[in-house]
């Protein structure tokens, strides 16, 4: 007990000397999350947007000013013909058009479909997915207001709904910041406990420090314990701050318990410290350790359903997504911060996550006692 | 305390059948060149390198089963240092204490002492990483007594250390080895040979001879060292090549040592034959250096090995 407290307070002092270290441990994940958080907001304001309004009458100028008002659109350019929306569109000079048909006005008065069309420019996903949700949600609200308006004449007759047509020209990729800050907190949580155990390791075999430790009576165990404890602190403390800036700073709600969190990242983290330690006896240097962990982050960045959903992959990468620990971590963290919901509806990823982590451990535990002899 | 222990590794025997026993309270010189077997000799007897064959006990604890107990009564310091440099000095040996499980109680005294007795007064607080060499050194050599062992392996302590250090370094552990402390010590500086109580020479993993400095240079090494000096030292040292009764020519400043095959012969012998050659020169006779045994142990080992090779191959 005595050396294993040595250990975790050698640890500490580390920590403590390398102020630049710590630091960045607890705030890269913030700027991450606040860079990530804005970049993928879809809140997209002031499109600039072509219209080319056939009708020219009051119940079209009347929509029109409503896009306007939304803030969503930016009504910059005024044209006479299709092949002008099309131009500007693909000169990129605006980003969406508007097409109102000739008779929009006498079709909205015979409560026939008074169609208009809105051309997103999809090659920028969140331009495009904000201008999509914006127009179908002002088309919503104005059939709405014309229905309450037939109503009122004392017609018993539903008005046809306003029809706003979104055509996508590309295909848009839809994100949302619920759905990917929770996903990020998992992800660098796995990032800092693969780096940091992989180099507070190796930084003991570079120094030659290892070696006095090997011939000490220190149990195998108590050295392992001795790095893992300061370093699950830490990451504990990244992920407390990662989630306040989820909650605060982009309005993610917590609907499970931080408890079940808390609890069930622990048993991610398990195979993600194993994951370090296997790293580390691969690696002679820091440099080549730091390389290591990235090549092992990066796969479960990008297949782990973080960034793209899983359902969306050919099926060979669904298969690889099936091997890593973050991708059923994401959805017990999604779910329990999203949905709200508890342990008995997690068991299918509670269970590979804790088979992965005993799996991890114990071969690279294995691994870390034959490297050192 | 050992017998006949043996290290392969794969094909490579890095150490053949080693057998040696060091006295309580000696300072024991393990010398030989880089590569020869003295560091998996010292891993094996530390407890942390199973051996292939053989036995050994280290303070009465048998190698093989009683690792851990082996462990926890010695101390051990590399030629690394092992050393936090971003700890201090008081520190770095606060953890090794506590990793050797000194209790809370005992370690501010025990780790007082340390800093008298390694000369590193004053140094408490200061970094490891900013420390000179031969305070690093000390430090190490504090981390490796903290726990108070009996028995002290020092592999390479002086490598890389300025020549006051590590005579400063040699006064210490003569002092532990006066306070009843064993120390087994592994070196390639030959001079640093002279301070140890008694020496073994190990080479491709045989322990090829053992002694005091003195016996060895007595009576293992009778054959005459002579210090030649003449007005051309490269013609003559060329010339006494050529001459069958020389083993050995190492030039040493403006000055030739030269080792003779044959007891018999004399500093005048030398002379008499380099005047035959045409050359003048003064010769003298010296004690044997420790680096001048190795050398000659080490052709001796040659040469017994070739023939052994020859005898198997010709049946």
């Amino acid at each position: 007990m005595t050396r294993l407290l040595g250990i975790v307070q050698k640890e500490f002092i580390h920590l403590r000397r390398d102020a630049l270290a710590l630091t960045l441990a607890l705030f890269v994940p913030v700027a991450m999350l606040f860079i990530f958080g804005y970049a993928i907001n879809t809140d997209v304001k002031h499109i600039p947007t072509v219209v080319w309004d056939q009708s020219g009458d009051v119940e079209a100028a009347r929509l029109l000013e409503a896009f306007a008002n939304s803030q969503y659109f930016d009504l910059k350019f005024r044209v006479r013909s299709f092949a002008e929306v099309t131009r500007f569109v693909d000169r990129g000079q605006a980003k969406v058009g508007i097409v109102i048909p000739p008779d929009f006005a006498s079709r909205l008065a015979s409560r026939q479909d008074p169609a208009i069309q809105v051309i997103v420019d999809a090659s920028d996903p969140t331009v495009a997915s904000s201008a999509i949700n914006a127009a179908s949600a002002l088309g919503q609200a104005r059939s709405l207001q014309i229905l309450a308006q037939t109503i009122g004449a004392g017609s018993v007759r539903a008005a046809p709904p306003l029809d706003v047509r979104v055509r996508a020209w590309y295909n848009p990729d839809l994100l949302s910041a619920f759905f990917i800050v929770p996903g990020l907190v998992g992800a660098l949580l796995m990032q800092t406990t693969v780096t940091v155990m992989a180099a507070a390791i190796v930084r003991e075999r570079e120094r030659g420090t290892l070696e006095a430790l090997i011939v000490s009576p220190i149990r195998r165990w108590e050295l392992m314990l001795g790095k893992i404890v300061p370093n699950l602190l830490v990451a504990y403390g990244q992920m407390t701050l990662a989630l306040a800036v989820a909650h605060y700073v982009f309005g993610v709600p917590i609907r499970g318990s931080l408890v079940l969190l808390y609890l069930l990242s622990l048993v991610f983290m398990m195979g993600t410290l194993g994951l370090g330690i296997f790293v580390s006896t691969l690696s002679r240097t820091i440099p080549q350790a730091l390389q290591l962990s990235f090549l092992t982050v990066l796969p479960s960045i990008y297949l782990s359903g973080l960034l793209f959903p899983l359902e969306g992959m050919p099926e060979p990468a669904q298969w690889l997504a099936a091997l890593l620990p973050l991708t059923y971590y994401l959805k017990i963290i999604r779910g329990i911060v999203l949905k709200g919901v508890g342990v008995n509806h997690l068991w299918m990823e509670i269970l590979p996550l804790v088979l992965f982590g005993a799996v991890i451990f114990t071969l690279s535990v294995l691994r870390f006692r034959k490297s050192l002899d | 305390m050992t017998e006949g222990l043996t290290k392969r590794f794969g094909h490579v025997t890095a150490v053949d059948h080693l057998s040696l026993a060091v006295r309580e309270g000696e300072v024991y010189g393990f010398l030989g060149p880089n590569g020869s077997g003295k560091t998996t000799t010292l891993r094996m007897l530390c407890g942390i390198l199973v051996p292939t064959e053989g036995r050994g006990a280290v303070l009465g604890y048998d190698i093989l089963r009683q690792p851990e107990q082996i462990k926890a009564a010695i101390g051990y310091m590399s030629q690394r240092f092992s050393l936090y440099d971003d700890l201090t000095t008081w520190e770095n040996l606060t953890f090794y204490a506590t990793v050797y499980g000194v209790s809370r109680r005992e370690r501010a005294g025990r780790l007082a002492q340390m800093i008298r007795l390694a000369d590193l007064t004053g140094q408490e607080s200061k970094l490891a990483g900013q420390l000179s060499g031969g305070y690093r050194q000390r430090l190490a050599l504090g981390c490796a007594l903290a726990h108070a062992p009996r028995l002290l392996f020092l592999d390479e302590p002086t490598a890389g250390v300025d020549p006051v250090s590590r005579r400063n370094f040699w006064a210490i552990v003569r002092r532990l080895a006066d306070e009843g402390i064993t120390i087994m010590v592994t070196t390639h500086y030959m001079d640093e040979a002279e301070h140890c109580d008694r020496l073994g020479f190990i080479y491709q993993g045989r322990l090829i001879v053992e002694g005091p400095p003195a016996t060895i240079k007595t009576t293992a090494f009778r054959k005459p060292v002579l210090e030649v000096s003449a007005p051309d030292v490269r013609k003559t040292a060329d010339l006494l090549e050529r001459w069958e009764a020389v083993e050995e020519i190492v030039r040493v400043g403006d000055r030739l040592r030269v080792i003779l095959g044959d007891e018999a012969l004399a500093s005048a012998d030398l002379v008499a034959w380099l005047e035959g050659q045409g050359v003048a020169a003064r010769a003298e006779r010296v004690p044997p250096s420790v680096e001048d045994l190795f050398v000659s142990f080490v052709d001796r080992e040659r040469k017994a090995r070739l023939r052994e090779q020859l005898r198997a191959v010709g049946g």
